[in-house]
């Protein structure tokens, strides 16, 4: 425990720009993973244990098409359609045989595809760690505000996030997509007495979830190492996320995003040996003050 | 004089019968065989992250079997390698060695495992009395400490105590010239990475006492994210970071520490970044990372190093890695050892393997030599230099001198009470 450092970089201002936008960076990233868990959770009531491997398959999906093309946003963009088009297959002939079913029916389906998607990985890519590498167009220095360091790519990141944030919030509340989506979440049995296709409205949600987190993956991958299993160290924290939050409140995963990753800035600081801890001991915190979790509904 | 008498129940006639069927059956079998091949078995981890390690010791072994065979195998016998995944799990590594030498026939181990999966082989070898070669754990412990040492193994691989020392002596030189005082450390929270750290941490400062660590970072092992790592270490301003990082987390740490230009405000010593696992993995590697040589075809700088990575490269369509060379070491011992002993049996093998001397493209003066007391390879090169994004990598490597290396240790294991 270092208190002092910590009280030091509060009162600086080169700290204080450095660490925030780290934290936010930390943040944004796993909101994106993070916001499809929770969409899928909160309308399917299904806990998409492969969504881990939908990041992964979005930076593999990004390495290839950056390689074949030289243009990382169009490596984004093949990531998230990709995976969208992966996660389609996957609901329709698959997750979708399973709703309703027991959690562990669900968790059994999904840990099946953990292990496939990893060996397709290895098959298909090679078993050894791969680098994409960054983009010409962000080999930069960074910017220095305030005496802070920020990396020209982090703040490119961070902003895109928030626009993709606000576009999601546009489509579930102020689309009549979002309204049967919302509709869905409540009353399935009533959306479809009123004649709208819920299969189709679940697939569409599974397909959104999955798109994000191979947006998440894709645009990741220029600074991660990438490798079979590496989407499994993000759902985890992507859980700890959607528990603060509150399952099922995509209002909720940003909150808990930007949580979890100011924990890690600044308690890394002021906790060195402590970091990973911390976030657990936010997490049980909220589960202890509001079992829902910050924006999460009741019972 | 009473009479001792004879039980013999119906059960034992039985047991009797079978096992007299069993040896009369099989026993031609196990003697044919025995005179045909000898089976070495390497327990390895073929799956998971770090399955491009043991990919690689396989690909070394199987090029120097072939060659051992053609010249005749191990005193006549040929030589058959049965390799088996432990997932880099030590209770995996423990059952697959046992079910090697029980079910397999294998007479010899060659434990291709990391640290955590050797000490569970050392068990079974120790209980079942076989040879075992450990060819990958660095940990120096499994050899230098008296209570785990055992007579029939031996270790064919580099040590943490000399490479220690080595970078110790070339940090201390750096750190002398530049006047770097202000140090960092930046390594994986685990067994290795905190002995690893905490004994450079140690030989710098033996060298260069005006050495300070003024902060410590402990990533978890295959953390994904390093941005709060990396923040931290740029806070605290040191001169110069040490990082015992590896592999895919290292290739993270480099990219993710090259956008908040880390590398042009401090020296950074990454003791396995010369590895062309990481060398080659990183896209934008930054010029003047100080490094130790793990495997590298211009270190030393012989024909028949250059020679040897080619071919395995040729072969295999990819550099070879640090285990690679270190299975090569402990492959050839095993031969050269069945040579001057004329047998294939381990306990032979073992004695005349101590003290043992053999041709080597990995040595500093083009040999190896196992050490009699503690059975563990010394002579190999280690050197530190700085990188270049293109090949050779590591254009000028300053070689650790094995006369410093070797007083240090034995002066360390004094200390540690293991003579």
């Amino acid at each position: 425990m270092n208190l002092a450092a910590l009280t030091d970089c509060l009162t600086s201002a080169s700290c204080l720009v450095t660490q925030t936008t780290s934290g936010l960076i930390i943040g944004m990233l796993l909101f994106l993973v993070a916001a499809g868990l929770t969409l899928i959770f909160g309308v399917l009531k299904v806990v998409n244990f492969t969504h881990g491997s939908f990041y992964m398959l979005g930076a593999y999906l990004a390495l290839t098409v950056n390689g074949l093309t030289d243009s990382y946003f169009l490596a984004v963009l093949a990531a998230a359609a990709g995976v969208g088009l992966f996660a389609l297959v996957f609901e329709r002939f698959f997750m979708s045989k399973v709703y309703g079913s027991n959690v562990l029916m669900q968790l059994l389906v999904c840990y099946a595809f953990i292990l496939i998607l990893d060996d397709a990985v290895k098959i298909i890519w090679g078993p050894e760690f791969k680098s994409m590498g960054m983009a010409t167009v962000f080999q930069k220095p960074p910017l220095f505000i305030a005496g802070g360091i920020v990396p020209v790519f982090y703040l490119f990141l961070i902003i895109v996030t928030l626009i993709l944030s606000l576009v999601l919030w546009l489509i579930i509340t102020r689309t009549k997509f979002g309204t049967v989506v919302r509709a869905a979440a409540v009353n399935p049995s009533m959306v479809s007495a009123l004649g709208i296709n819920t299969g189709l409205v679940y697939s569409g949600v599974f397909v959104l979830g999955g798109m994000l987190a191979g947006l998440a993956g894709g645009l990741a991958a220029p600074v991660r190492s990438l490798t079979a299993g590496m989407g499994f160290s993000i759902l985890i924290e992507s859980f700890i996320v959607t528990v603060i939050g509150g399952m099922g409140s995509i209002a909720g995963a940003l909150l808990g995003s930007i949580m979890i990753g100011l924990v890690r800035s600044f308690g890394s600081i002021g906790f060195p040996l402590f970091v990973e801890g911390l976030m657990f001991l936010l997490m049980a915190i909220i589960l202890i003050l509001k079992p829902s979790g910050l924006l999460g509904k009741e019972g | 004089m009473a009479r001792k008498r004879v039980d013999l129940d119906r059960r034992t006639v039985l047991k009797g019968a079978a096992a007299g069927a069993a040896a009369t059956i099989f026993a031609p079998n196990i003697v044919a065989a025995q005179s045909k091949v000898v089976r070495i078995g390497m327990p390895t981890i073929l799956s998971g992250r770090v399955a491009q390690l043991g990919t690689s010791s396989r690909n070394a072994v199987q090029m120097e079997v072939e060659k051992i065979n053609a010249a005749g195998g191990l005193a006549g016998r040929q030589i058959e390698m049965v390799i088996r995944d432990s997932k880099g799990q030590p209770q995996e590594a423990a059952r697959v060695s046992r079910e090697l030498v029980n079910s397999d026939g294998c007479e010899i181990l060659l434990d291709a495992e990391a640290s955590s999966g050797s000490f569970a082989v050392q068990e079974v070898a120790k209980d079942l009395g076989v040879l075992v070669m450990h060819t990958n754990s660095e940990t120096s412990s499994l050899t230098a400490d008296p209570k785990i040492r055992i007579p029939l193994a031996f270790r064919s691989c580099r040590q943490g105590i000399h490479d220690a020392v080595a970078s110790g002596a070339y940090a201390a030189e750096i750190a002398k010239a530049k006047k770097l005082n202000r140090w960092g450390t930046c390594s994986p929270d685990y067994a290795y990475g905190r002995d690893n750290t905490q004994l450079f941490v140690e030989y710098l400062k033996h060298f260069y006492p005006q050495a300070e660590v003024t902060t410590e970072a402990w990533p978890k092992l295959f953390q994904p994210d390093y941005t709060e790592v990396i923040t931290r270490v740029l806070q605290s301003k040191p001169q110069a970071l040490y990082s015992a990082l590896w592999g895919g987390d290292l290739t993270s740490w480099v990219d993710q520490a090259n956008i908040y230009a880390l590398f042009s405000q401090m020296e950074v010593f990454a003791i396995n970044m010369a590895d062309y696992t990481a060398l080659t993995a990183v896209k934008n590697l930054p010029k003047g990372i100080h490094s130790a040589t793990r495997y590298i075809k211009t270190y030393p700088a012989t024909k028949a190093n250059a020679e040897w990575g080619d071919a395995y490269r040729a072969r295999f369509k990819e550099y070879p890695t640090n285990w690679s060379w270190e299975n090569w070491v402990g492959i050839n011992f095993i031969a050269e050892a069945a040579k001057k002993a004329n047998s294939a049996d381990g306990k032979k093998i073992a004695e005349a393997m101590r003290g043992l001397k053999i041709d080597c493209p990995f040595g500093t003066d083009g040999t190896v030599t196992m050490r009699a007391d503690d059975q563990t390879v010394i002579g190999y090169a280690i050197g530190w230099g700085t990188t270049i994004p293109q090949e050779p990598y590591v254009p000028e490597v300053k070689g650790a001198t094995w006369d410093t290396i070797l007083q240090l240790e034995a002066e360390w294991k004094k200390r540690n009470n293991y003579t």
